[in-house]
């Protein structure tokens, strides 16, 4: 088991920068989820970890050794790749004996270990077949324990249910996960699907523009979002974002009768970011706003879609913002008729247009 | 001018008319049987003409009818010794130069394969030698090897015409070295069709997905472990094809030899091949007897041929 240390970690391909210089660490047996759009530079920091791509500037620790400019397999660290990288002429056992035999370990402390993992992954049928006649699923599999065989000190996965079908990757999420419960694994997986992330990860580290946003737990992500890029990445639908002009404790936001009162501790944090005054991005979860009749805020139905257990309002505040609301699935509000809401003081953020990050209520930050 | 129009007009009509008049069926007629006729010319005819004069007794240039012998010219060949150590001529030509290409053809693709400055073009001279005419390369190697204006021996070192050997009379310093001649042939065969091995081994190793190797580094496996575990099984399928080829090549092998050695000195480099035109188109013109042999050596080629295809099809179904 391992801690990962990235130190100033960079890369650049010619002029184009793929990673900017980061600093993470990821700590003994933790699950992190390197998490963004594609082209954000995730898979190739996934992959100067794993020494498959070297870094252009920055060290690598691994258990506080230094691995920055070793080969791979000098690593001791194991990667599952998005398309299984299943060696075709194998079968399935050859497969999983490869590390192994590549190492040169005896017949029968092979044979031991592969049933072993065979067991712990429940693929024993599969051991004859090759990998062309498997499912998806059953090619992950036997990928993992491909992966798992060695008992190294670290997993690195690359969107290793990207090539799956929908519906089957929630059983695979869930055995990665029991799987890093019972291994105790340092993981670090990388993904572009947020629903993944938020339910695998000890820790995410969001990514965007070849730079880390966010670090934090998924609720930390969710619900303290650092700035306005986390905000409207994580959860679907995102965060709603309506800017407004703040001036003494209330914000006016565009479109008739829209002032919207900010919560007491939140008035003080304001007045000094702004200096009394200044246009401010209101942002809270669809959750986080509350219908009611009483409501400050107002707007028009824009369409609304029923989700079983709630209903997903879309209201037009003004020419410019739609926002969503998560209503109760009772309650009809057809389209075009007005709706009254607040905000869960709670819930609620506030982010700086002029440097797109929020503004905390915490001192010192 | 009017009217002149119109009669162009119409002829043209006419002549659509006409293209249209044409069925289908027709046109595949027009095109297939031209085709056809030059086929059984010049190619299931003679097959099987040749088959039936296997049978005869007959020469070409001999005022007579084909006289039915029966199996009479099969007998006389199988029993023929001197035609078995030409058979064994053939099959020792056959294991050296088609083993030596493909160790050759699979370290050039090796080669070839890393992208280096100038690799493109480097590429394009190794395939050289595979496109001259064999009847060229045969002639310009003779000149090659001459014991004394050719290149060949001032290149590896031998520049006294006395001491150096001659190849292509296997001789050396003037003693014999029987089958020195037969490795000439080789050599150049080698030379001429490595390039080909190359080419399709080339394209197994490209056609290998790259993760395979990241895979394989990540599994800690060293670059010889994966050339046996990965390379080689992944690029088999093609290399087959190529040995495949070649060795129905050397069976076949005529044009080099004639070219180089005329079967010579003696009889150290008479392929079958070779003793099969001797045997049909000089001296005596022994028709018959050399359909007969054509047909033997054809037989051998596809039951050599046929033990590969099994191996192939094994192989790929394993795959």
């Amino acid at each position: 088991m391992a801690t990962i240390e990235l130190r100033q970690v960079e890369k650049r391909f010619g002029d184009l920068q793929a990673v900017k210089p980061m600093d993470l660490t990821i700590h003994d047996g933790e699950f992190v989820v390197l998490l963004g759009p594609s082209g954000c530079g995730k898979t190739t920091t996934l992959r100067m970890i794993s020494g498959l791509e070297t870094v252009t500037g920055g060290t690598i620790l691994l258990d506080g050794r230094n691995v920055t400019w070793l080969h791979p397999s000098e690593r001791d660290i194991a990667f599952v790749f998005q398309f299984f990288a299943l060696y075709p002429h194998m079968t399935v056992r050859q497969n999983i004996a490869f590390p192994l035999q590549a190492q040169g370990e005896s017949h029968e402390a092979i044979e031991k270990r592969v049933d072993e993992v065979v067991e712990l992954l429940e693929i024993g049928h599969l051991l004859d077949m090759r990998p062309g006649k498997l499912s998806g699923g059953d090619q992950q599999r036997v990928a993992l324990a491909r992966a798992l065989v060695r008992r190294p000190a670290a997993f690195l996965m690359d969107e290793p249910l990207g090539a799956l079908d929908a519906d089957f990757r929630e059983t695979m999420r869930a055995e990665i996960k029991r799987l890093h419960i019972v291994q105790n694994a340092t993981t670090v997986y990388v993904t572009h699907d947020q629903v993944e992330a938020m339910a695998m990860a000890d820790r995410i580290v969001v990514m965007s523009e070849a730079e880390i946003q966010q670090v934090g737990t998924p609720a930390e992500v969710y619900h303290k979002p650092a700035n306005l890029f986390v905000a409207r990445f994580i959860g679907s639908p995102g965060m709603n974002l309506v800017r407004g002009h703040y001036a003494d404790g209330v914000v006016h936001m565009p479109g008739a009768d829209n002032h919207y009162s900010v919560p007491p501790d939140w008035r003080r944090v304001l007045d000094e970011t702004f200096g009394g005054e200044g246009e401010v991005i209101v942002g809270f979860r669809p959750e986080a706003a509350i219908v009611s009749d009483e409501g400050t805020l107002a707007g028009q139905v824009y369409a609304s879609d029923l989700h079983g257990a709630y209903t997903m309002l879309h209201v037009n505040m003004n020419e410019h913002d739609i926002i969503h609301i998560r209503s109760d699935r009772l309650v009809l509000h057809p389209i075009g008729t007005p709706v009254r809401f607040d905000i869960n003081p709670e819930m609620v953020r506030f982010f700086d247009p002029r440097t797109e990050k929020a503004i905390s209520r915490e001192v010192g930050q | 001018m009017s009217s002149v129009k119109q009669a162009t007009a119409t002829g043209a009509d006419t002549r659509l008319q006409s293209h249209r008049h044409l069925s289908d069926r027709a046109i595949q007629n027009i095109f297939i049987w031209p085709t056809l006729i030059l086929l059984i010319a010049f190619n299931v005819f003679p097959l099987f003409y040749s088959l039936y004069l296997g049978f005869t007794d007959y020469s070409a240039i001999a005022r007579q009818a084909p006289v039915w012998v029966g199996f009479e010219n099969f007998r006389s060949i199988l029993n023929d010794e001197q035609l078995w150590e030409y058979f064994a001529t053939t099959g020792r030509y056959a294991v050296a130069s088609v083993g030596l290409q493909t160790l050759l053809g699979f370290g050039l693709a090796m080669l070839v394969r890393e992208k280096f400055k100038g690799s493109g073009v480097i590429t394009t001279l190794i395939l050289v030698p595979m496109m001259i005419s064999p009847v060229v390369v045969g002639l310009f190697w003779k000149l090659m090897y001459n014991p004394t204006f050719g290149y060949f021996n001032y290149l590896l070192g031998f520049t006294n015409p006395a001491t150096a050997p001659d190849w292509l009379g296997s001789r050396w310093g003037g003693q014999a070295v029987p089958g020195l001649a037969l490795w000439a042939v080789v050599i150049v065969d080698v030379w001429m069709w490595s390039p080909f091995v190359m080419l399709l081994v080339l394209s197994g190793l490209n056609a290998i997905p790259e993760y395979l190797y990241e895979a394989a580094v990540i599994d800690r496996a060293s670059s010889w472990f994966q050339f046996w575990r990965i390379t080689l099984p992944q690029v088999a399928p093609l290399l087959l094809i190529a040995i495949l080829f070649r060795t129905i090549e050397a069976f076949k092998s005529f044009d080099l030899v004639m070219g180089m050695t005329g079967g010579g000195p003696g009889t150290q480099t008479e392929l079958i091949a070779v003793n099969l035109y001797r045997q049909a188109f000089l001296g005596q013109w022994r028709t018959g007897r050399s359909s007969a042999l054509a047909y033997i050596i054809l037989i051998i080629i596809i039951a050599v041929s046929n033990l590969y295809i099994k191996y192939l099809n094994q192989m790929r179904g394993e795959g």
